[in-house]
């Protein structure tokens, strides 16, 4: 990944290429050349390419089938509480027919409790939280995403809410959800994101003193060079690699 | 000397004894001494009678579990980090690693992650589905096998860990035969399966079915009326409906509680709507129950393996989309399973685009679109999730799996406090957690 | 003594050392430390089909007091070497270990932060065995190939001696980098 700004101009001309999706949606790499090779030297001729990647942008209405259901329901539920829907849910995504609603941290306890107890809502089980690192969404660099199951309607959404690195807090699920314990422990021993609430907030994979959060994407993989028949073969992280 | 094995130390809570074993006899006294009876029971890492590598920590009052604790992460691989320097492709062979008694279902979840990222899920051939199904199926079979093998051994019924074991090497044996190995298969990939059913292979899973129905009724006359298995297994390892929901309990758990949840039928992939079986349930939420119910999920998953067989029709086995298929065709030589000479004789001999292509996917993969997705599978122990990102390269941006055992291992502490240490054992395997799945 | 010109030619006359070792190698004890995908394939070795029995070896021991043989079936985290020392260092003298699979032998394809890249970096290793994980079949000449190392292990003088020259050889070696030509 390159640490350079991307060029806009450049940018432009290669909106139709593969890989790209929607225009709003946060940016997650850019990308040079044509076959993401990023060292070496090029002898493509492609070099020159740049290309912005972004995740899919937000949705507008309808949004199909039971999803407008679910939206209507949960702004609905909010607005009854006095939260106006647009400050707790930052965007809408409907993207390969799943339905993610990026959360603002301050609200996504109470979110997840209307969720869970609206009677039109009832996403009774949550299937734990995923950290993902996207270094290059500044500002917004850590995401925590959770996928809730109605087992009374038969549905899944997913639940995206973020935090900066420079303040790596979200609230803990743990009071909704119970089962989010050891999940929100494991997000944490990975990605060094701290559950506010959680009641044992300690690491639950890597040994208690271990240094730094191993699956953020600034911390190696931390392989060895492997010895083969009196030659190096580097980390498969230092190997040479397409992106 | 005498005091090397239980040495005393002053804390706020009291005297505390720290035992790190040999001498049991100044255990009991130093133990005899205190005015209460609590001890702190460490239990594993290693420890015959927990599942792999699992840590118990239990307080104990006597004979009762006033409370218990899990330590995990004594297996964790790193196996989510090493998939993102992988392609796509690769991922198979690292996540049928994970479970790896469930190895079927760890790459079908995945594989059906990375095929709804690609939006191809309703390319995937028919025939590629029926096989899936047919694997997993055996697969549930095999891991429910282990599972009451073990369960079995950890109560002393040594007989029924041989019966379960000697199920499950006929099933091992049919995996060597489809996909030549016993285990850790990376068979099916994303886009549809490394190839098709061999030669013979129909007739050896009809076979199997047939000797299996003749098996299965072994493990109802040996254990399920058993006295002493029921007396072990009864009312131990309690947890009801809203325990299972709280705490994200899924599986043979959830169905003991009399839920009958079961993804393949409330949300079904691989065609699962299409098969004829039942989701069997108990309601009464022990570990009896869990063994009831896995019971008769090995004879659904029977009926299952009998219908893909009568399913299977001529084919394809990968999407037909050049640009993601595997381009390697396999064939049997004199060493084994390998690339097709006739196919490396048309690629390096009459088509120099083939070429290419064949080098351009396989050092450096396909790409996929940016964006995420989460598919589920309803594996052997409860709902497989994965959560996969895509940043549009050739490599995973991160792929999450949420393991059954890992969440419903938690429920360990529910299950097991107020019950007597000998119970916590019944519990645990009832819960059948597997290290592989809990630490990744 | 004159008890040997009694008896028939080859009974009764051996070493000390062989009797030791053909005792030893006919009762070894394995602990159990099941890790991973090996653990299953060695649990399979102890039952119906493959038949540990056979080699006398049918009694996995829970406690490594109890055992001489410990088989690191599986891949070794970080987190779990300490334990793994702790027990070795449990087991009574003398003691073989079996590294079943790569991830214990190399670590295998987990090349990354978690993983002992092998475990021969926290204790001695006598027998390798490759494979992910190794047939049960292969686990069975691993384990014939340590009952022929264990029959012809030294006692006494001639062990320190042999645990001398052992060190000397290891300390001689070329690292792996520094070799040359084919490695077999």
């Amino acid at each position: 990944m390159s640490d350079e700004t991307p060029n806009p101009e450049k940018d432009l001309s290669a909106q139709n290429l593969p890989g790209q999706r929607g225009e709003h949606g946060e940016e997650v790499r850019v990308q040079r050349g044509m076959f993401g090779a990023n060292n070496g030297g090029d002898t493509s001729g492609y070099g020159g390419l740049v290309r912005s990647i972004r995740l899919p942008g937000p949705a507008t209405r309808p949004y199909g089938g039971w999803f407008d259901e679910v939206a209507d329901e949960l702004e609905g539920a909010l607005e009854e509480q006095g939260l106006l829907p647009e400050n707790a849910i930052e965007k809408t995504v409907v993207d390969r027919g799943e339905l993610t609603f990026h959360i603002e941290r301050e609200h996504l306890v109470r979110v997840a409790r209307t969720l869970r107890d609206d009677p039109a809502l009832r996403f009774e089980l949550c299937t734990g939280v995923s950290g993902v690192h996207y270094p290059g969404d500044k500002g917004r660099e850590l995401h925590a995403v959770y996928h809730l199951r109605s087992l009374t309607h038969g549905r899944l959404i997913r639940l995206e809410t973020s935090a900066p690195d420079t303040d790596p807090h979200l609230p803990s699920l743990v009071a909704v959800y119970p089962t989010n314990d050891w999940h929100e422990r494991e997000t944490y021993d990975f990605f060094g994101i701290v559950f506010d609430g959680h009641p044992a907030l300690t690491r639950i994979m890597m040994p208690d003193d271990w240094q730094g959060h191993p699956q953020r994407k600034d911390y190696p993989l931390g392989g060895i060079a492997i010895e083969y028949k009196g030659a190096q073969i580097p980390a498969p992280d230092q190997r040479r690699s397409y992106s | 000397m005498s005091t090397s094995h239980a040495s005393p130390r002053e804390t706020t809570e009291g005297t505390v004894y720290t035992v790190t074993g040999g001498d049991w006899e100044e255990v009991v006294q130093s133990a005899a001494k205190a005015d209460d009876e609590r001890i702190i029971v460490n239990m594993g890492p290693q420890h015959p009678s927990t599942h792999g590598v699992l840590r118990l920590i239990l307080e104990i009052d006597g004979e009762t579990v006033t409370e218990a604790r899990c330590g995990i992460g004594y297996l964790h691989t790193g196996i989510e980090k090493n998939l993102e320097y992988r392609t796509w492709t690769q991922g198979t062979t690292f996540v049928t690693r994970m479970d790896y008694l469930t190895s079927f279902y760890n790459e079908t979840a995945y594989c059906l992650g990375v095929e709804k990222l690609l939006g191809i899920t309703d390319q995937i051939p028919d025939r590629a589905s029926v096989i899936r199904v047919l694997l997993m199926e055996l697969n549930r079979l095999s891991s429910h096998l282990v599972c009451i093998a073990t369960g079995g051994m950890e109560l002393g019924a040594t007989t029924i860990m041989i019966y379960g074991f000697r199920d499950r090497e006929m099933i091992l044996d049919l995996y060597e035969l489809i996909t030549g190995l016993r285990m850790n298969h990376a068979f099916i990939r994303p886009g549809g399966l490394a190839q098709d059913l061999p030669p013979g292979a129909v007739d050896a899973v009809r076979e199997f079915v047939k000797t299996m129905k003749k098996n299965l009724p072994e493990y109802d006359k040996l254990a399920t009326g058993n006295p002493i298995f029921k007396a072990r297994m009864q009312d131990v390892g309690y947890l009801d409906l809203t325990g299972c929901m709280a705490l994200g309990a899924t599986g043979p758990i959830l169905r003991s509680a009399g839920l009958p949840h079961d993804l393949r039928k409330t949300d079904p992939y691989c065609g699962y709507e299409d098969y004829d079986f039942e989701v069997p349930t108990a309601d009464t939420c022990d570990s009896y129950g869990r063994f009831l119910v896995r019971l008769e999920e090995m004879r659904q998953s029977l009926r299952i393996v009998e219908q893909c067989l009568d399913r299977l029709e001529p084919g394809d086995v990968m999407v037909g989309d050049k640009k993601i298929a595997w381009p390697a065709q396999l064939a049997l030589g004199v060493d084994g399973l390998g690339n097709s000479m006739d196919h490396i004789a048309k690629i390096m001999g009459t088509s120099m685009e083939a070429l290419i292509h064949h080098f351009k996917l396989v050092t450096e993969g396909f790409r996929v679109p940016a964006g995420q997705a989460y598919a589920a599978v309803e594996s052997p122990k409860g709902e497989l999730g994965v959560h996969v990102v895509s940043d549009g390269g050739t490599r995973p941006f991160r792929v999450h799996f949420r393991d059954p055992s890992f969440t419903n291992l938690q429920a360990m502490a529910a299950m097991c406090e107020g019950g007597q240490v000998a119970d916590v054992i019944v519990a645990v395997a009832s819960i059948d957690p597997v290290m592989g799945g809990v630490d990744r | 003594m004159g008890l040997e010109e009694k008896l028939p030619s080859g009974f009764l006359l051996t070493t000390v050392e062989q009797a030791a070792g053909w005792v030893r190698k006919a009762s070894v004890f394995p602990a159990t430390f099941g890790l991973a995908c090996c653990a299953i394939e060695m649990m399979t070795t102890g039952a119906g089909r493959y038949d540990l029995a056979r080699f006398g070896m049918e009694v996995f021991r829970g406690s490594p007091r109890q055992a001489d043989l410990m088989i690191v079936a599986g891949r070794v985290s970080q987190k779990m070497a300490p334990v793994l020392r702790q027990v070795y260092d449990q087991m009574p003298n003398p003691k073989w270990v079996i590294s079943m699979g790569v991830c214990a032998s190399s670590g295998g394809m987990f090349n990354n932060y978690a993983i002992v890249q092998g475990v021969d970096h926290i204790v001695p290793v006598d027998i390798y065995l490759p494979g992910c994980p190794p047939r049960p079949e292969m686990l069975l000449d691993a384990i014939l190939k340590l009952h022929q190392k264990i029959q012809s292990s030294k006692l006494g003088v001639n062990a320190e001696e042999a645990a001398r020259e052992a060190e000397e050889a290891a300390l001689k070696a070329l690292p792996t980098i520094e070799l040359k030509g084919l490695l077999r």
